[in-house]
């Protein structure tokens, strides 16, 4: 085993491990170590914009922010967190520009903005403008930005080094154990600090918008090493992914006009959402799609539904709604005008679906989009391990694979983004304070023993099951029963599926013997997680008796604020699930009955 | 319909050479060729090795020659192809370290080489730095790179003299030196003023259409030439 010394070691290289390298490595000698080379990350694919109240074509304030995105979470966020996030929020885009990013411009040269689900006026009610973007691939300026930027500042990278286990040393991190997949070598990076940036788990289910990366490391490896995870029955639908495929189609498309149509050419959304229609937050028009569907209203009666964003269909709801343009001018659009604002999703329609978005509506169906549960943290990202928010030195996490939590039980659109600025800078930052006042903790002997023993049981057990076919059961019985509409009676078929599931994964065979990019027993290695976090998954969701944002139960239909306005903390101990809860942090918004 | 996919392969634990492997699999039409290689992998031969991740054309990690050509696996479907024979191999120029897996390193060392980077140390304003509409579309079309190397290994200057930046090097220069905000167009140009800058390119063109994020690349390269000539950036 390889051992290499930094103060502080980040996972992941997306916008949140990125950020955290950049603030951690002015002060403390600081590598990032990614299994993908950084520029692959998943945060390349966010499309439509991060939310900040710059105000820049309508009043908007951090406060309206900050309420949008309580209510968007169904009361379930912690109204501490997210006043800080959104009023960090304008700075933070800011602090992007002056690195280059090259947001889209208005006329009078200032960032440009859009509106997008669940971001409201907080005094009429209606959309604002509030996105942030660049064109539609704000997600990919963000990564391409800071990973320059990295390149500027000289950060250290070990990439396509897939991290495996956190190595724990009298009660604190004390690094990670690292796979070199190039070489099959393990490594032991010795650290002061360790930041997981590893993102979500939506590979999950068999739609899903996430990439083949997704795997949920993060949290799997925490969990293994004794530390909870936080609100993992809280997984967003996106509503729009393409059909069968499930590749994002942004919330932007909406944002600039575009609607949905079910199979009799109705906006089925003015029946869920009156006042917002297609522009309410995700989750409800995730299950007003399913009902739809459910009801035979799908296009052709199919399980899907269309996205229409011809000009000829925008211009005429717009009238419709009375939409304006800054200047007062009714707001209309041109076929030129959506190809200048959405190349990206043009291109994904005419190229996987063959269907031009300018004179075709889109079909698209939910799709798994993103985990707002996660490893728990405080707002400046460090790791909490119990009911009381104790922190476990020198860890910390930001992003997707954290559950801080700011997107509660249902995040808005454009918020994962201004998440991975703010926590990934504030845990950097901490994580480098940390380690100027911090020793480094002993490195076990063993250090690798662990993650030895996990590689040996896939490579030598006999090899009777074929991992595809568990991958694909897993996904199937997760999007049917622990997907947009769940039942006690459907997520306990599903648990024990994903029990037998694992079970037979003990006897997976691993064809590739070698050292060198054995991306067979990675593969496996990450299905092991995806299992695991599956399991936890439906456990807190069989145990929540109540409706909150993503999490909507048939049998249990209403929010129940009395018995589940709390966070669920959940561990895995000697194969057993434990399960216990922590207030949810409410400062100024008491909950109320949430109506879009 | 079945379609008969022959794929590179070479294991270096295991292989003198490189050789070709055919398997017949059942595909639809609308299938990327990146799904037929999950396909192998997961129900033929799980020592088929590959990068991918976001499998929408977006990552760039699934650069791939196909029947000839360098795509994006996941971003070209079996109709497009308008065959059912398909030729996999790796794409060309970088050493291959086990089937489809190409040694990434020297392709991001050119592009580390070129000041890949916003450079302006002027004062930040309280809010952003203004740019008209017109300045950021200037250089919107070279912001699009994802890195993905379809560019690089499809140009015959570089199979010729791995020296050469290469194409997506000198995209990813355009897209600062054209950015009204940065400060540090001379010394890209000075950089890439150079035998194995922008001179290497003979406008070949192999490039343009490699891009599966439709770049004007042999353009982006000729107003880069065009500026060094002329020591001007309109």
């Amino acid at each position: 085993m390889k051992k290499h010394q930094f103060e502080v070691v980040v996972v992941g290289a997306g916008g949140a491990g990125l950020m955290a390298a950049l603030y951690a490595s002015r002060t403390a000698t600081t590598a990032v170590l990614s299994k993908l080379y950084p520029t692959r990350s998943h945060t390349g694919t966010a499309q439509g914009g991060v939310g900040a109240a710059l105000g820049n074509l309508e009043e908007d304030h951090p406060e309206w922010h900050t309420f949008d995105t309580v209510k968007g979470s169904d009361y379930l966020g912690d109204q501490d967190a997210i006043e800080f996030m959104c009023s960090e929020a304008v700075q933070a885009v800011y602090e992007l520009e002056h690195m280059g990013l090259p947001f889209s411009r208005t006329p009078d040269g200032k960032i440009d903005q859009r509106p997008f689900g669940g971001h409201t006026n907080n005094v009429t009610g209606k959309p604002v403008p509030r996105a942030c973007f660049a064109a539609d691939r704000t997600g990919h300026m963000i990564l391409q930005t800071l990973y320059q930027q990295c390149i500027k500042n000289h950060v250290n990278f070990y990439d396509e080094f897939q991290v495996v286990d956190l190595i724990l040393s009298n009660g604190a991190a004390a690094g990670v154990v690292a796979l070199e997949l190039a070489t099959g070598e393990l490594h032991a990076f010795h650290a002061k600090a360790v930041i997981f940036a590893t993102g979500g788990h939506g590979r999950i289910w068999e739609i899903t918008s996430n990439a083949y990366a997704y795997t949920g490391d993060g949290i799997a490896i925490t969990l293994r090493r004794g530390l909870p995870a936080e609100d993992m029955e809280f997984f967003q639908f996106h509503p729009t992914g393409i059909y069968k495929l499930g590749i994002l189609i942004t919330e932007g498309v909406r944002g600039e006009g575009g609607i949905l149509l079910n199979d009799k050419g109705e906006r089925f959304m003015e029946h869920y959402a009156p006042k917002v229609k297609d522009l309410a937050s995700r989750d409800v028009i995730s299950r007003a799609m399913y009902l739809e569907m459910k009801e035979g209203r799908g296009i052709g009666g199919k399980r899907y539904m269309y996205l229409d964003v011809r000009p000829e269909t925008v211009n005429k709801y717009a009238s419709l709604d009375g939409r304006k343009r800054p200047d007062g001018s009714p707001y209309a659009v041109t076929g030129e005008e959506i190809l200048q604002k959405l190349p990206d999703i043009v291109d994904f329609c005419r190229t996987y679906l063959g269907v031009d978005p300018v004179s075709q509506p889109m079909p698209v169906q939910p799709t798994a989009h993103y985990t707002m549960g996660g490893i728990p943290t405080d707002k400046f990202g460090q790791v909490v391990i119990d009911e009381q928010n104790t922190v476990l030195p020198g860890l910390y996490a930001a992003g997707e694979v954290a559950c801080v939590s700011v997107h509660g039980a249902n995040r808005l659109g454009t918020n994962s983004l201004l998440d991975l600025i703010t926590f990934g800078k504030y845990a950097g930052l901490k994580a480098a304070e940390f380690a100027r006042g911090a020793a480094f903790q002993p490195l076990p002997a063993d250090a690798d023993d662990y993650i030895r023993q996990q590689f040996d049981q896939l490579l030598n057990n006999g090899g009777k099951e074929r991992l595809s076919n568990i991958a694909a059961e897993m996904k199937s019985v997760m999007f049917d029963e622990v997907g947009i509409f769940r039942t006690g009676e459907g997520m306990s078929l599903a648990l024990e599926k994903v029990r037998e599931l694992r079970q037979r994964f003990q006897q997976v065979q691993i064809e590739d013997r070698g050292k060198i990019f054995n991306t067979n027993l990675v593969n496996a290695w990450e299905i092991g997680c995806l299992l695991e976090l599956a399991e936890l998954t439906t456990i807190c969701a069989l145990n929540r008796t109540e409706s909150r944002g993503a999490h909507a139960r048939d049998d249990y239909p209403k929010r129940d604020d009395v018995n589940w306005l709390k966070h669920t903390l959940a561990w895995f101990k000697d194969g057993e699930c434990k399960l216990s809860y922590k207030p949810v942090v409410i400062t100024r918004y008491q909950p109320k009955e949430r109506v879009y | 319909m079945q379609v008969t996919l022959k794929i590179f392969r070479f294991n270096p634990e295991t292989d003198k050479k490189a050789h070709y492997v055919k398997y017949k699999v059942e595909a639809e039409p609308n299938d990327r060729v990146l799904d037929l290689l999950e396909h192998v992998k997961g129900f033929y031969d799980g020592t088929l090795s590959f990068r991918r991740s976001c499998a929408h054309g977006i990552c760039g990690s699934d650069a791939m020659r196909i029947n000839g050509r360098n795509y994006l696996a996941c971003k070209v479907l079996l109709r497009d192809l308008h065959t059912k024979r398909i030729t996999i191999e790796p794409i060309m120029g970088l050493r291959v370290i086990k089937d489809l897996i190409v040694d990434m390193e020297p392709f991001f060392d050119h592009f580390r080489s070129v000041m890949p980077y916003f450079v302006n140390d002027e004062p930040e304003p309280a809010q952003e730095r203004l740019q008209s509409p017109e300045e950021r579309e200037r250089f919107d079309d070279t912001t699009k790179c994802i890195l993905c190397a379809c560019c690089t290994t499809s140009c015959p200057s570089f199979w010729a003299n791995d020296n050469y930046v290469g194409p997506a090097a000198i995209v990813a220069a355009h897209r600062f030196i054209f950015d009204s905000r940065d400060r540090a167009a001379a010394e890209r140009l000075k950089l890439l003023n150079d035998q194995f800058g922008v001179y290497r390119c003979h406008t070949i063109f192999n490039c343009t259409p490699a891009c599966p994020r439709e770049i004007e690349i042999t353009q982006a390269i000729g107003e880069v030439k065009r500026a060094i000539a002329t020591g001007k950036l309109d």
